[in-house]
């Protein structure tokens, strides 16, 4: 196999680029961060489906070996859904300037709150240990709760 | 056994469903399996002590996963106590519960399930369907335990035995999948003759050895097993005393002939099993509940057990099987003693009951059968079990071996104590106690009390008749070298050291119950202020605040940090595998074609200058730049459909992108410009590096023929069609597609539900048939009274404000969309054999549709199509899924096309394949995503722009919501 540097070089400058923008807190940005890395993606489909060649199509007229098309049905795919899914980021953009005004990424504030949340032993209610001391009244049949082994008697 | 086992699982399942008609009887019907079990070992033990009982089937074949089962000697045992009590235990149960007691049916229910398990336990002859059983019997005896759940304490205890024998078994997973890994084998029977040797063996003995620690109770793990008594008194005596707390001693002298001389193996198990019977005799003696008193007993013995089935020699095996039988059929005598007390008399508090001896003869004697052969008195299966186990230790010690010594010191002090919490449980229950008042009179039960006496008369039967006993047993033991003579279970042994042991300790129990107010005094005095449950305690609530501060840590709310995180994961991860890999590199060149160096320079200066561009439109475009560039390298690279269908696509992204850019300010990031910069740019490099490596490592990789070269025969034979890539999508691999078209749907509907904030519905489909039609009428019936003299070339030209037309504009689409139309259906049809198809037929169709609504608006869009976007997607996933599904009612696969060729005289011939129908789904739901992108995007962004900025109510009440949110949150910050 012989890769074509070129197009490596340039699968190189688009991830870059496309990582570089996706990090960004505008969010215009990052759709097209998103758009550069599908762009690289699909160079990287293409890169290593192997040797150029003729275009699949068994018409008697190819004059070198055929390009893989199985990478090249994967690549039909991605374009049309990476086009689907920025369809999709936009409208959230154009959403979210609409109603916040607000055009950049912002901070999760359930993950904030989440972070900062004081925990407190007495949240979660039962962690195994009984709380309640031995009685034997409770119930005719029934099996009293055990007293607590760590409570020194 | 499968079958018994299979038995269990329906027992399992019918049970809870007879529950509301039988009522407790249902528990009867639960016996049945574990009397099975009974009968199966008792008609298969000639088989089993010939050479052991194997049935094997397959399970995951792919994993290796087998049913193995097997019963040999040491099964077989456990097999008959499993099934035995268990039997004995479900008809106690009949009487202990009644028909009113709530959840009585899943209690019955999981109570069979448990003894199926237990019994899948002890046949299992593989590690890993042994580990399933063993987590299964975790299950069960947690609802077991939290049978009462409307009592806090039943549910934390409940969880934390849960939690404290999930932790051993998944240790022991360890273990296994270590040893099964080094031996190559997963057969229990294999493994535990010849498990590996060296670093990996001595690890794997360690974690098995937790499992066995957590599973029964040993110290520092024995703090469940007391708190396990919330369970029902039934489910103390057949989980907490006779089965489940065994497995963990099954595992240790199933492995003993393994792991005998691995080193840590024998010293852990000896020592930490004394440790826990002194603790847990200790205990016993100090508590009040008689079910704690016995809880801490069992503890106690099963330290005991540990130690003597740990020891490591083939008498003191001997001796440790006959103890745990013993101890099977006496602590769940007791137990089951102990139930009926509290059932007749309502208390378990020793300092309560008085006089029941009197009042209930019957279970006093019974009671004083499992009591004396707890403490080891002649001539119960106690004390032929003590006195094998003691003489091994003497026997041990004699021949130089310090632990001998050790463990026959902890044994005697631990047997002491043993002997003096039988006679606190019998004088607790059944004496009278000055001061106390008498119990009333008790009317015994021959049914309730019927499993306690079986048991109990067994553990008598079993020391006289030891020598049966012993035919039992001695194979089992034999798996161990025996050293010089070997030992016998009997009950006369003459007089020696373990004999006179026996007495001692009997004289220093007796002793220690008569002196049992001072001791009392003592302990109070030297009470534990920490414990191993506070330890448990200490660690689940430090899980919590490390959990919290890494939460603090880690979640930040950011999501470009996330985003970091895991880049830098990502480069971190691949880096490290590519440096102790080092794969090998293909050769290179600078390019295949003079075009790739001049298309990648065009196209990395405007990817780096989007990256720097302060305007949106300007990024755009230069983004649009590198994907126009990919079109030319796919065309130059020999793949015409996706230089098409990329070049469709980025004008339409293009158009997108305008629509929606244009109400947002024309420059980018004006608020917080860009920050972190640098790091930015060095993790998007090293990101860039790292993926070109990948790409270079993954194309040396490719080494083997494609399945590609089949593709082309394929397409032509079965698809009918010389396009490879275009057959490949709608035939060889037309389910890929087929999810595809739910990815765009699910994005499309997405669109339109963002951008629709008010109504659900998309309008536009109505108004265009009323304000269309009209608009045409209009024209035609009154082309005079028209005085825009511009007149109209296209529909709803008219609509637009006259600044706003462009008449150059209206012409050209009026001349070109029939063109685009016609070329959309070309691409489409003519896709099988030259480049097109349904993506691209469905673009350019889109592409026209642009061109109307760029020339007259929304309304001239509405016109232009009025049908609603979603009856478009979905018309085309009827048409793929009919395509699909369709040659499944012919008899033939999912997907199969064929062809039909049609002669049509005079235009030549066409040849229509079926897979086509496929390619029309795609082409509808590619023009219904273009067109939901245009009314979303376009043409509602359109509308709620002229009927005012604001936006509706509730789009007021979210962004308030937001904004407070976001306020919230950097204030908190």
């Amino acid at each position: 196999m012989t890769a074509s540097l070129a197009l490596v070089a340039v699968m190189a400058v688009l991830y870059a680029c496309g990582v570089y923008l996706l990090l960004e807190k505008s969010m215009t940005r990052v759709i097209l961060g998103f758009l550069l890395l599908g762009n690289a993606t699909n160079l990287l489909l293409l890169i290593v489906s192997g040797p150029a060649g003729s275009a699949p199509i068994v018409d008697g007229k190819e004059s070198e070996p055929y390009s893989d098309p199985v990478p090249q049905a994967l690549i039909l795919t991605a374009i049309v859904i990476t086009f689907a899914v920025s369809a999709f980021l936009m409208a959230l953009v154009y959403r979210s300037w609409r109603l916040a005004h607000q055009d950049e990424v912002q901070l999760d504030a359930e993950d904030v709150a989440v972070g900062t949340r004081e925990t407190q032993p007495t949240e979660a209610p039962d962690r195994g240990e009984p709380d309640t001391p031995p009685s034997n009244d409770q119930e005719e049949a029934g099996d009293p709760v055990p007293a607590d082994e760590g409570s020194a008697r | 056994m499968l079958v018994v086992l299979g038995a269990f699982g329906i027992a399992s399942v019918l049970v809870p469903a007879l529950t509301p008609r039988l009522g407790t009887r249902v528990f009867l019907l639960a016996a049945v399996p574990a009397v099975a079990a009974v009968v199966h070992a008792a008609l298969a033990a000639p088989a089993v002590f010939a050479r052991g009982v194997s049935e094997r089937v397959p399970w995951v074949p792919a994993l290796g996963l087998t049913l193995d089962t097997r019963l040999d000697p040491l099964s077989w045992v456990l097999a008959l106590l499993v099934g035995g009590v268990g039997a004995l235990v479900l008809v106690y149960c009949r009487s202990y519960f009644r028909n009113d007691e709530p959840h009585l049916g899943a209690f019955a229910g999981s109570l069979t399930a448990f003894a199926g398990s237990m019994y899948g336990l002890v046949v299992a002859d593989d590690v890993y369907l042994l580990f399933v059983f063993w987590e299964l019997t975790t299950v069960f005896s947690y609802l077991l335990i939290g049978h009462y759940s409307s009592r806090r304490a039943s549910r934390g205890s409940a969880l934390q035995a849960l939690l404290v024998t999930t932790f051993g078994g998944l240790t022991m997973l360890a273990g296994f999948v270590l040893l099964t890994t080094a031996a190559g084998t997963s057969r229990l029977s294999e493994l535990a003759t010849r498990a590996p040797e060296g670093a990996v063996g001595t690890v794997g003995a360690v974690l098995i050895v937790v499992g066995i620690l957590s599973k029964s109770a040993v110290v520092p793990l024995h703090f469940w097993l007391p708190g396990a008594m919330a369970a029902p008194t039934p489910v103390s005596a057949y989980l907490h005393a006779a089965a489940m707390v065994k497995a963990g001693i099954y595992l240790a002298a199933r492995f003993s002939p393994a792991f005998a001389e691995t080193p840590g193996w024998r010293e852990s198990l000896v020592l930490l099993g004394l440790v826990t019977m002194l603790v847990g005799g200790w205990r016993a003696l100090r508590e009040t509940d008689l079910k704690l008193v016995l809880a801490y007993g069992t503890v106690a013995q099963l330290g005991f057990l540990t130690a003597a089935i740990g020891f490591g020699t083939r008498d003191a095996l001997l001796g440790g099987l006959a103890l745990l039988v013993a101890h099977a059929l006496f602590k769940s005598t007791l137990f089951l003693v102990v139930g009926i007390v509290d059932h007749d008399t309502g208390t378990r508090d020793l300092r309560k009951l008085s006089g029941l001896g009197r009042a209930a003869p019957a279970l006093a004697v019974v009671a004083a059968l499992a009591a004396a052969s707890m403490a080891g008195l002649p001539p119960f299966a106690g004390f032929v079990g003590k006195e094998t186990v003691l003489a091994a230790m003497v026997h041990a010690g004699e021949s130089g071996d310090v632990l001998g010594w050790i463990a026959l010191a902890g044994s005697t002090a631990g047997s002491a104590l043993t002997a003096a919490y039988a006679a606190r449980v019998y004088w607790g229950a059944f004496a009278r106690k000055p001061g106390v008042p008498d119990v009333g009179v008790i009317r015994e039960s021959p049914a309730f009390l019927l499993a306690p006496a079986v048991l109990a008369v067994l553990g008598l039967a079993g020391g006289i008749a030891a020598p049966g006993l012993d035919a039992v047993l001695a194979p089992v033991a034999d798996v161990l070298p025996a050293e010089g003579e070997v030992e016998h279970l009997a009950l006369w042994h003459g007089i020696g050291i373990p004999l006179l042991l026996s007495a001692v300790t009997i004289g220093l129990g007796l002793g220690a119950f008569l002196l049992r107010e001072p001791i009392a005094r003592v302990q109070a005095r030297l009470a534990l202020r920490r414990s191993a449950s506070d330890a448990y305690r200490g660690t689940l609530s430090g899980i919590d605040r490390v959990a919290a501060r890494t939460t603090k840590v880690v979640q930040r709310g950011s999501l470009p940090y996330y985003l970091a995180v895991i880049l830098v994961v990502f480069v971190v991860a691949v880096v490290s595998a590519l440096v102790r890999l080092a794969p090998p590199l293909p050769e290179a060149r600078l390019w295949d074609q003079p075009m790739q160096p001049v298309a990648a320079v065009v196209m990395s200066v405007a990817a780096i200058a989007a990256t720097v561009a302060a305007k949106r439109f300007q990024a755009v475009v230069l983004v649009g730049v590198t994907g126009f560039g990919m079109a030319l390298l796919f065309a130059d690279f020999g793949a015409p459909d996706l230089a098409l269908t990329q070049a469709l696509v980025e004008l339409v992204t293009l158009v997108a992108f305008v629509l929606v850019l244009r109400r947002l300010p024309a420059r980018l990031g004006t608020k917080h410009g860009s920050s972190f910069r640098l790091g930015r740019a060095a993790l998007g490099i090293a990101v860039g590096a790292i993926m070109s490596v990948v790409a270079l490592v993954a194309l040396a990789a490719r080494t083997a023929t494609p399945i590609a070269v089949e593709f082309p025969r394929l397409a032509v034979d079965g698809g009918h069609g010389v396009n490879v890539v275009n057959v490949t999508l709608v035939d060889i691999r037309g389910w890929d597609t087929m999810g595809e078209l739910s990815v765009i749907i699910a994005a499309a509907t997405g669109v339109a539900s963002l951008v629709f904030l008010s109504s659900r519905s998309d309008r536009m489909p109505e108004f265009a048939r009323r304000s269309g039609l009209s608009l045409l009428r209009g024209r035609s019936g009154r082309p005079s009274a028209d005085h825009d003299d511009r007149g109209s070339w296209l529909l709803a030209g008219r609509t637009l404000a006259p600044r706003n037309r462009s008449i150059l504009l209206e012409v050209v689409v009026r001349l070109v969309f029939p063109a685009l139309i016609v070329l959309s259906l070309y691409l489409l049809l003519a896709g099988h054999n030259a480049p097109g198809g349904g993506f691209a037929g469905g673009l350019v169709a889109g592409l026209a549709l642009v061109a109307r609504y760029l020339a007259a608006g929304r309304i001239e869009l509405a016109a232009a199509a009025p049908v609603s976007a979603g009856a478009l997607l979905g018309s085309g996933l009827l048409f793929a899924t009919g395509a699909a599904v369709v040659p499944l009612f012919l008899g033939v696969d999912a997907l199969t096309s064929t062809y039909l060729d049609l002669d049509l005289g005079w235009f030549g011939s066409v040849s229509l394949v079926t897979s086509t129908i496929f390619d029309v789904g795609v082409y509808l739901v590619v023009i219904g995503l273009v067109l939901d992108v245009l009314r979303s995007l376009g043409a509602e962004v359109d509308r709620q722009e002229e009927e005012g900025d604001e936006p509706s109510l509730a789009g007021r009440l979210e962004a308030e919501e937001q904004r407070r949110w976001t306020a919230g949150a950097g204030a908190r910050r």
